[in-house]
């Protein structure tokens, strides 16, 4: 029996700022995880990874994270990837800086 | 302070200028992010999970009020106006843009600081006793012996490729503040039976996945064989050093899988080649930079004011009696400045606290400062009758917290708040720790308590070596605790013990008050530390309050 394929999304840093960035479905890095493409497909998920890895005077270090589907698009499954789509605890940096909200 | 040559200065303006055009091929696109990654990491440049991440490599420790105060500059000008302090002597900057960094490591390069050998599998920043040249137990200020050895291994050709980093450090103390027991090579300057000075060299400690505590290779080395015997124990691993698996490739497995005698022997048969090539050199340079640490002009004066002000001031009454460290020089103290205030991030300083830091150095320091280890800043030269306006100005920029040793006073490494590498957050578990205890009122009657955390294995915290550790993991996708008891950080070096399975992020805070409200009721007296009551005691009391529901089923 073949196990669960479980859905994925592509993502990296910018390459100058490093910021978290996502893959969407029309190919352009999104700042935001609700606007990542959900890969369901195994096979398609590799491809886009492949396509991400070939960016590389855009991005750094794409790989692909596990994400679910929610109201406003994908979000997060993993604590480390919903750390990505804020910024660190302790300050209002990151994302989650007023303006980048 | 140690002035750079003209040597030092043209290699790290180029080095800089080198740096610059290789960003400048990464951003066009002739170097690939493979080519270009092991290049950054030379230069200190990491990338972290929400931006950049630039190390900056603070010598022992010792940083000028002229550096500090281009340290805040370049925190206001290129990143978010503050800097984090780290367990070796650095400081990070978290939010460089790749385009921005060549800049930075310029502005640094004025006031003669770099990034170079803050990664990578190279000899890195060499650390020493945050006291050094002031400490009252010293036997002789490290700082020159840490400067020859920053000389010898900064750009050393052999020792760009070793098998994995490569972390030293120097104490002149026999009150270790170094932590050297946890370095790949630890050295203590000691007497010999002549009266020389000389070092006990220790080899194959180190934290991480594997802790060990480092062995004596050397009861005593001449000063003038460091060099050749450095290059011999470094050379010996560069050759015998694991490089088919990473987790086995530090010193610390090299020498324990090979056995102390082998590893002694074949470092014996090179130092005897050497102590050849080098002929002396290492005490002609050690020599000529001892110069440049000469002490400070210590001033004589009364010490009525700090007298004074201690009667009538409880406020600066408890600020000296846990911020302060015996000088050697008389009248004199040194001053540790906390950078834990209850609630903030450990090791954090503003632009503006650095330039008051700055400040403060130059008016009533003698214009130096350090970083520690346990990421505060110490003014290591203030005479006791500048200490009331020294505590009244830090006051104005939070600096002033009488903390120093006690629970608050927590080292957290940046965990997954930063830290690509991280399992788990620490900074939160260590505001929520140091905020808890100060709302319960328990601070001062805890008493003296070193708290360590780490967010992963790899153990910048040094979790395994606080009274209480605590590391951070992931498990099952859920962030979890460990704590480990009884760790020592001092010359009597002591791996802690795991007390048992670990504990969930909302569940960690009351596990340590429990572990704490144990040890004030089980204590001899007040004067008896956690440590202590924990040695005499065992673990068994402490595990119960950790587990209760475990004790419960035992006892039934």
């Amino acid at each position: 029996m073949s196990r669960q394929f479980t859905p994925k999304i592509v993502t990296a840093n910018a390459l100058l700022e490093g910021d978290v960035v996502y893959l969407t479905a029309d190919d352009r890095w999104s700042r935001q995880h609700c606007e990542a493409e959900l890969i369901e497909d195994e096979a398609h998920a590799q491809l886009r990874l492949i396509q991400a890895e070939k960016q590389r005077g855009t991005i750094v270090g794409a790989y692909l994270a596990d994400a679910k589907a929610g109201p406003h698009g994908p979000e997060p499954v993993h604590f480390r990837e919903s750390f990505r789509t804020r910024g660190p605890s302790n300050y209002a940096h990151g994302k989650q800086e007023r303006p980048n909200v | 302070m140690y002035k750079y040559s003209d040597f030092d200065e043209a290699f790290v303006r180029t080095r800089n200028a080198q740096f610059r055009a290789q960003v400048e091929r990464r951003i066009d696109g002739s170097l690939t992010e493979d080519e270009f990654k092991p290049l950054r990491l030379m230069n200190g440049l990491y990338l972290q999970l929400h931006a950049y991440m630039l190390r900056v490599a603070i010598p022992y420790g010792t940083v000028s009020a002229v550096q500090m105060r281009q340290l805040a500059l370049i925190a206001d000008k290129w990143d978010k106006g503050y800097g984090h302090f780290t367990t070796r002597q650095n400081i990070q900057y978290n939010w460089p843009k790749l385009t921005d960094v060549p800049d930075m490591l310029d502005a640094l390069g004025d006031v003669q600081m770099h990034a170079i050998q803050t990664s990578g599998n190279t000899i890195r920043n060499v650390t020493a006793d945050h006291f050094a040249g002031a400490a009252a137990d010293e036997i002789e200020d490290p700082r020159p012996t840490a400067e020859l050895i920053r000389q010898w291994s900064t750009d050393h050709p052999e020792f760009q490729f070793l098998p994995r980093k490569f972390k030293i450090a120097v104490t002149g103390s026999p009150n270790d503040r170094a932590v050297t027991k946890a370095h790949d090579i630890g050295l203590r300057i000691v007497r010999g039976g002549s009266g020389q000075t000389g070092y006990e060299v220790i080899v194959g400690g180190g934290l991480g996945r594997t802790p060990m505590v480092g062995q004596v290779i050397r009861p005593f080395l001449k000063k003038a064989d460091l060099l050749p015997y450095l290059e011999a124990i470094v050379s010996v691993y560069n050759l015998m050093g694991r490089r088919d698996n990473k987790y086995k490739a530090r010193i610390k497995i090299t020498v324990f899988e090979n056995g102390m005698e082998a590893f002694r022997d074949a470092v014996e048969a090179r130092f005897a080649q050497t102590r050849v090539d080098f002929a002396g050199v290492s005490a002609k340079v050690l020599t000529e930079i001892e110069q440049s640490f000469a002490s400070p002009a210590f001033k004589a004066a009364a010490t009525d004011r700090f007298d004074a002000a201690r009667k009538t001031d409880p406020v600066f009454r408890s600020w000296t009696d846990t911020n302060l460290t015996p000088h050697r020089a008389p009248g004199y103290a040194i001053v540790t400045v906390s950078l834990k205030a209850h609630g903030q991030t450990p090791g954090d300083a503003t632009s503006a606290q650095m330039r008051l830091l700055a400040d403060l150095a130059e008016r009533y320091g003698h214009g130096e400062l350090r970083i520690s280890h346990e990421q505060n800043v110490i003014l290591p030269h203030v005479h006791k009758s500048d200490l009331p306006a020294l505590h009244a100005a830090l006051k104005t920029e939070a600096l002033a917290t009488a903390n120093i040793g006690l629970v608050s006073d927590i080292i957290a490494c940046p965990g997954m708040d930063y830290c690509a590498l991280a399992t788990a957050r620490s900074i939160p578990v260590a505001q929520g720790l140091a905020t808890h205890f100060s709302a319960l009122g328990l601070e001062q009657e805890i008493g003296k308590l070193k708290i360590k955390i780490s967010g992963c294995i790899n153990a910048c915290g040094h979790h395994h070596i606080g009274h209480i550790g605590i590391l951070g993991l992931d498990r099952a996708g859920v962030e979890n605790y460990q704590i480990t008891l009884g760790g020592d950080h001092t010359e009597n070096l002591v791996v802690g013990d795991r007390a048992g399975p670990g504990f969930s992020y909302d569940e960690v805070i009351p596990a340590i008050e429990r572990l704490l409200r144990t040890y004030l009721s089980v204590r001899n007296d007040t004067d008896e530390t956690f440590v202590e009551t924990y040695r005499r005691l065992g673990s068994e009391p402490f595990k119960a309050a950790l587990y209760p529901a475990e004790a419960e089923r035992d006892a039934a």
